[in-house]
């Protein structure tokens, strides 16, 4: 992968940002001392990972201190930035240049959440909590574990204040989502009947506890004992008058980081591919992040073509590849002429991609005017070291200007 | 069991024998933005091709399948959404088939499954009140899980009143292939908890369907790295813990236009000679001057050998992946890419094509 094919693939990206849409300036975001914290959202095969390792390598080559908080990183793109063990402690990635420092670190949602819990409670409580089988299968991470401890971990990493910029992943799915409820649904939760049904004795249907509910609670009571069997029930209601008293402090947190995440210095970026389900799952996070008045920076458009040779349209192209396979020339060989056809065919379908991603991506920014948008050009192969990062990194940069201020090769 | 196929033309080959025979649910996963939902429906569509009814899913709450189908969000209710017959799939032969599908409601489905065992009228209402349900459908580990594990199991399961089977199969458009094992062995994480009760015993049957050799799940990927290492890391984990591995489904592969070898020949010596061809073939203008048809055709030969370099890197990486995926060693189909975007008529072909190479 050479520097040169992102040189080429840059003209095609630089030219749509006159297109009527706002260009989205990454540097700009990164540089800017008072942003601490971006939260990288989309659906799942987006490249929303390597989005923000990129960012992370990028604000850190730019001179700041950065930690990269990823959920689950493909494993070479995991390797690449020295993280070959899943430990939840964030480790310094060797082979940045400049003076600022990347670290990364890959969530482990059990070990976030013992945490929590040890935070929260004493130690002999704590000990009881993690024991329990219902919270070893919580924590395990069911669908929702993921989205709420990678927040909890994000308020962590905030509060210790070691990093100057915090680039977050989340995770490949709508409910990514999902945290930003979590305050509403856990005081929702902690205020109900629910909580004081399974927080009374576990002898259900006894009569201290039903005194202060009403006759429908009995029923209720009675009906979790038969749903659950006695066995589970006890567990559960274990576990919840175990972490009764660390409920407040959780809520607590969730309201803190939720907060942390509306507050100035946070930028949110929504990326996505130039398809027409991507940008659906992308327009469903930009209204979702509306609605809760979350800060968002921008689109990231990742993978998008582009030609060194917009003058030759795909059907002249393809008119031009049709002769020279059913009437050749007059001069040339055999040969040069099926390779001058293939080049024509693959010109072609180029530049058809070309023109169904900018269909696709015009009626997102139609609907969209004011999100700010750019577009990182696609690279043929993977990425899986600091180069290919560093590429996708200078993609997503200002087009003019290279870096000129970090000092050359680490010393 | 299907080798790897070729790339032959579309429409001349007869069907071959389908490779899931006995399957009824079929669990299609992969990593994200490969197609899953896109090929769940398509292999639905094929399973019914010869006159069948099968019941597509939809988990994860984003109205895929309407999407696909061109039609309003469905409800929480099973219906039709497509018929097929073998000829609009391009096959020989006769039937008239129909996909149902249906997109679960977690909160609704929840209430259903409470009622289904434990009868409970008048105190199932109780515990929507209380808030009951919106607890346990979305602060409450694996609750969600559940219901949709059991929803499938049950459908695949679910007899007419004349005795026989109501879909002929259901396919499962699954969660991801990170979340894939949690998902489908959630059951088993019940049964553990709840060691006796109508929950354990539920969990059990589920759990029994989904170990079964009715179930087959099989995986989405592309001919790329991140994609093929998240397929083959799948099937280890299915593996490991005891479900059924089915196949592999490639999605948007394209015909490669140049190979490697043809375009080194066109950087090194053939340069010149293309350049030639390319005037030739009227892309110098107007002009007959050497001079200015080359002047024409220099400056789009760098940037057609910038892409023909690009397509060789990418010819040469897919390559190597489907050496990766042939190592596996399981039944694997090529859909082709759907240049123009996804539509129905996209949705027909791929069907097509799942169940000429024997996916159906």
């Amino acid at each position: 992968m050479s520097t040169g094919e992102g040189a080429t693939a840059k003209s095609g990206a630089g030219a749509t940002a006159g297109g009527g849409m706002t260009g989205l300036d990454i540097d700009t975001l990164i540089d800017d001392p008072g942003t601490r914290i971006v939260v990288c959202c989309g659906s799942g095969g987006v490249g929303k990972t390597t989005t923000a390792a990129a960012i992370g390598l990028r604000a850190a080559e730019r001179g700041r201190r950065v930690v990269v908080l990823t959920i689950d990183p493909a494993r070479r793109l995991a390797q690449s930035m020295g993280l070959s063990e899943l430990d939840n402690t964030p480790r310094v990635v060797g082979g940045t240049r400049g003076e600022g420092e990347l670290q990364a670190m890959m969530l482990d949602m059990k070990r976030t959440f013992d945490e929590v819990v040890l935070a929260h409670a004493e130690p002999d409580r704590a000990k009881a909590i993690m024991e329990n089988p219902f919270y070893q299968s919580l924590s395990a991470g069911f669908a929702g574990t993921q989205e709420y401890m990678a927040m909890e971990k994000l308020g962590q990493l905030r509060a210790e204040d070691r990093w100057d910029l915090i680039v977050v992943d989340t995770p490949p799915s709508r409910s990514a989502l999902d945290f930003l409820d979590a305050p509403s649904r856990l005081g929702s939760f902690l205020d109900g009947r629910v909580i004081r049904l399974l927080t009374a004795p576990a002898k259900v249907g006894g009569r201290s506890a039903m005194k202060f509910l009403n006759v429908g609670m009995g029923l209720i009571s009675g009906t979790l004992g038969k749903i659950f069997g006695a066995q589970l029930l006890s567990d559960i209601q274990t576990f919840v008058s175990a972490t009764d008293s660390m409920f407040g402090g959780f809520r607590e947190r969730a309201d803190r980081t939720y907060q942390l995440l509306k507050a100035e210095g946070t930028a949110f970026l929504v990326v996505a591919a130039p398809e027409r389900d991507a940008l659906r799952e992308a327009a469903y996070f930009v209204d979702r992040l509306a609605e809760d008045d979350m800060p968002l920076a921008g689109l990231v458009l990742n993978r998008v073509h582009s030609t060194g040779a917009p003058q030759l349209t795909a059907e002249r192209a393809l008119a031009a590849a049709e002769a020279l396979e059913e009437n050749g020339t007059p001069h040339s060989t055999a040969e040069a002429e099926t390779l001058a056809a293939g080049l024509l065919r693959l010109h072609a379908e180029r530049v058809q991609v070309m023109a169904r991603e900018r269909r696709t991506r015009n009626r997102f920014a139609s609907v969209y005017p004011d999100v700010p948008i750019v577009e990182v050009a696609a690279l043929p192969g993977d990425i899986h070291d600091l180069d290919g990062l560093r590429a996708i990194g200078d993609l997503l940069g200002s087009p003019t200007e290279r870096p000129d201020g970090p000092p050359a090769e680490g010393s | 069991m299907a080798g790897t196929s070729g790339t032959a033309g579309p429409g001349e080959r007869a069907p071959r024998e389908p490779d899931w025979e006995g399957v009824r649910l079929h669990v299609v996963s992969g990593k994200g933005g490969t197609g899953k939902t896109t090929l769940a429906a398509a292999l639905a569509l094929a399973l019914a091709a010869e006159g069948g009814r099968t019941l597509l899913i939809e988990v994860e709450g984003r109205q895929g399948i309407a999407e696909l189908f061109q039609i309003a969000a469905l409800p929480y209710e099973e219906r039709r959404v497509a018929t097929v017959t073998p000829a609009q799939l391009g096959l020989p032969g006769k039937g008239h088939g129909e996909v149902h599908a249906l997109a679960i409601d977690t909160e609704q489905a929840l209430l259903e499954y409470l009622e289904m065992f434990y009868k409970l009228g008048r105190a199932g209402k109780a515990l929507q009140k209380v808030g009951f349900v919106d607890f346990a459908t979305t602060v409450a580990p694996g609750v969600r899980d559940v219901l949709l594990t059991g929803k499938a199991c049950e459908a695949a399961r679910r007899k007419g009143p004349d005795g026989r089977r109501r879909y002929d199969a259901v396919v499962m458009d699954a969660p991801p292939t990170g979340r894939l094992t949690r998902f489908l062995n959630v059951n088993s994480e019940v049964a553990g908890l709840a060691r006796i009760g109508p929950i354990h015993s539920q969990a059990q049957a589920v759990m029994r369907v989904l170990r079964s050799a009715e179930t087959a799940v099989h995986f989405t990927t592309l001919l790329e790295e991140m994609p093929v290492q998240e397929t083959v890391d799948g099937i280890a984990e299915l593996r490991d813990s005891g479900l059924p591995v089915g196949g592999v489904l490639v999605n948007m592969v394209r015909p490669p236009i140049l190979d490697a070898a043809a375009v080194a020949a066109v950087d090194g010596d053939h340069r010149e000679e293309v350049a030639l061809a390319l005037g030739e073939v009227g892309l110098g203008g107007r002009s007959r001057k050497p001079e200015t048809v080359r002047a024409h055709v220099e400056p789009l030969l760098d940037p057609l050998l910038e892409q023909a370099r690009e397509h060789a890197e990418r010819v040469e990486l897919e390559r190597a992946q489907r050496v990766e995926l042939q190592q596996l060693k399981l039944p694997t189909y090529e859909l082709p890419l759907i240049g123009e975007g996804m539509d129905l008529a996209g949705l027909y072909r791929l069907a097509g094509e799942l169940k000429r190479q024997g996916a159906a």
